[in-house]
């Protein structure tokens, strides 16, 4: 009966809290948005840099995403089907950018890849630039969220063992057809984790990526540049857009990854009958 | 088809899995590596898979050479203690897989995993995926999956090591009708004697990684080639510092006389009733310990009591004490 005391308002701070934080400043972004009605939004949105901003975003993550989601399966790998000295140290290099701020993450590429840097005058022999270009917002990009996959899918690997991958090679199966229709399988749910986590990141980096993207508009303002700099030209409208549209862009992936994770539920559920 | 291995050692670290260890499994025949836990047994059986690597030594199947060759060209089939049953795949895909990964036709497959099925008992279980089994299906759909590429050799680690004892008992049995119908020369490896006597018509005692003896169950009882194997194999007691079977043992009340040259005086120290037999503590005159097991009926008979003086003696129909154990002093 002690119980019953405490939930109403347990339950009234959490959805307080998360009012507070999250559902009010969201819904009033949407709102602004479209405060002036569509045609105003449409307006807004349809400029060419915002639309180049939303472009250049969804190409980083297409780019980005894939990249860390290859780098994270294998690191995962790795680190949990191999015993090698150092192992340590790549687990905890692979937190670094959990724990150092992502402006320095891009001042750091800069330093190393920038026309200054150690390979500037390397790179800049071969005609290649990185920085204040796509590739550097692509690095920047996929070095901030690099360990979302390997956090997700490390733990999944070292859970499920590696007796169902042996009883697949007494079997007959070579090394890549395990990893296709035993070990990917058994991790799938944690990729996914993994990916939607990951593409948050992504689509949502403005630190490091303001670093080394120099911010062009029209050629190197991905959304959340976009926003920042709409709002520093005082053009709210614009950036309401902006922010409305990242938001969707996010919850696509999201319902994306939702959906084929339910599909997934549904198989464990059948399995658990 | 027989397997040879010679001289096989594995070493994880500086702990010793297997120790210079030689042995010949005969075509056909269903042996057991017997022996306590983390004594090398599995580690042997797992190289023989290909799943191990030995430091030194070979593996033969059939003659042929196959210590460099990798577990999924060996054509072995190996059951895992846990099962490893693909948990994502239902118990016909399971079964299929072998035959998937060889790219056979579909009819093909079908038709024989219908037949493992079938042959297993899980006809109508093949739409189930492996977590809405029980241990013991889990176990047969496993056997399934390493038949179906019709394996040279089945390896088995500790078959029924996860199963309750009622189900291990109908499975021993029912392994052992399998391999009486389809002949696959069978390794299995346990740590329960009773199990390995029942099941295997020969046995391989392992220990701290060594091959202690290898021979058919009722020779190794009767003739173990050393203490550990004579005390693993089933009870042991000694008599003026001879080791015996409880069993092989007589009491005589001592007011009937010495019965025999051999027999020991003591004082009977405890009565103890196991179901149908009787387990006798007496602490012997000239100092030392020994247990008699009797028969509830012939216990009745003597009336042994606590406290009781009686004269301990080997039964005439005793196997005669094997000499290759050594005798110690009691």
């Amino acid at each position: 009966m002690k119980r019953s005391g405490w939930r109403l308002p347990l339950r009234f701070g959490v959805l307080g809290y998360l009012a507070l934080l999250v559902v009010l400043p969201v819904s009033t972004v949407f709102y602004r948005a479209f405060e002036h009605g569509l045609g105003a939004a449409w307006h807004a949105f349809s400029a060419p840099d915002a639309l180049h901003a939303l472009w250049l975003t969804l190409l980083v993550a297409a780019i980005a995403v894939p990249l860390n989601t290859l780098f994270g399966v294998g690191v995962s790998l790795i680190l949990a089907r191999h015993r090698f000295p150092g192992a340590w140290l790549l687990d905890a290099l692979v937190d670094i950018p959990l724990a150092v701020s992502p402006v320095v993450i891009g001042l750091a590429l800069i330093l190393v890849y920038g026309k200054t840097g150690w390979f500037g005058n390397w790179l800049a022999a071969r005609g290649i630039t990185l920085i204040f270009s796509l590739p550097g917002i692509i690095m920047a990009s996929a070095a901030v969220s690099l360990p979302y996959v390997v956090r997700e899918v490390l733990p999944v690997l070292r859970e499920i063992g590696t007796e169902q991958e042996q009883a697949a090679r007494t079997l007959g199966a070579g090394p890549f057809t395990v990893f296709r229709r035993i070990t990917l399988p058994n991790i799938r749910r944690g990729l996914a984790y993994g990916v939607t986590l990951t593409t948050a990141r992504v689509l949502g980096e403005f630190g490091a990526v303001a670093v080394v993207s120099g911010a062009i508009a029209g050629k190197t303002q991905t959304l959340t540049l976009f926003i920042s700099d709409s709002i520093d030209n005082l053009d709210p409208q614009s950036a309401y857009v902006g922010a409305v549209a990242l938001c969707l862009a996010a919850l696509l992936v999201l319902t994306i990854l939702t959906v084929t994770d339910r599909r997934r539920d549904e198989w464990h559920s059948k399995a658990a009958l | 088809m027989s397997i040879h291995v010679q001289s096989i050692s594995k070493r994880f670290g500086d702990a010793v899995a297997v120790d210079d260890v030689s042995l010949e499994v005969e075509s056909g025949s269903l042996t057991a590596l017997l022996g306590p836990s983390g004594g090398g047994k599995s580690t042997l059986l797992r190289i023989i898979a290909g799943l191990d690597a030995p430091d030194t030594g070979t593996v033969r199947i059939e003659g042929e050479d196959l210590t460099a060759t990798p577990a999924r060209h060996r054509g072995v089939g190996f059951c895992f203690q846990h099962y490893a049953p693909f948990r994502h795949l239902t118990v016909r895909r399971n079964v299929a897989f072998g035959l998937e990964v060889r790219r056979r036709p579909k009819a093909e497959i079908n038709a024989r995993v219908d037949e493992l099925l079938e042959l297993v008992g899980l006809a109508h279980l093949g739409g189930r995926y492996p977590s809405q089994l029980s241990g013991g299906q889990r176990q047969r759909m496993a056997l399934a999956r390493a038949l179906a590429i019709e394996p040279k050799v089945l390896l088995l680690d500790e078959p029924f090591g996860a199963l309750d004892a009622q189900v291990r008992t109908q499975l021993r049995q029912w392994l052992r009708d399998l391999h009486d119908t389809l002949q696959v020369t069978t390794v299995l490896v346990t740590h329960d004697q009773e199990e390995a006597m029942e099941v295997a018509d020969r046995l391989a005692v392992i220990n701290h990684g060594r091959l202690e003896q290898v021979g058919t169950p009722a020779d190794m009882y009767d003739h173990p080639a050393n203490e550990f194997v004579l005390t693993f194999l089933g009870p042991a007691t000694r008599l003026r510092g001879e080791w015996v079977r409880p069993h092989d043992l007589v009491v005589h009340r001592v007011e009937d006389g010495k019965p025999s040259a051999g027999a020991a005086e003591g004082t009977v120290t405890r009565v103890t009733r196991l179901g149908f037999e009787v387990r006798v503590d007496v602490a012997l005159a000239a100092g030392g310990d020994c247990w008699v097991q009797l028969s509830r009926g012939s216990a009745a008979e003597l009336g042994v009591a606590a406290g009781q003086r009686v004269w301990v003696a080997r039964a005439e129909t005793a196997a005669p004490a094997s000499p290759a154990v050594p005798i110690l002093s009691a």
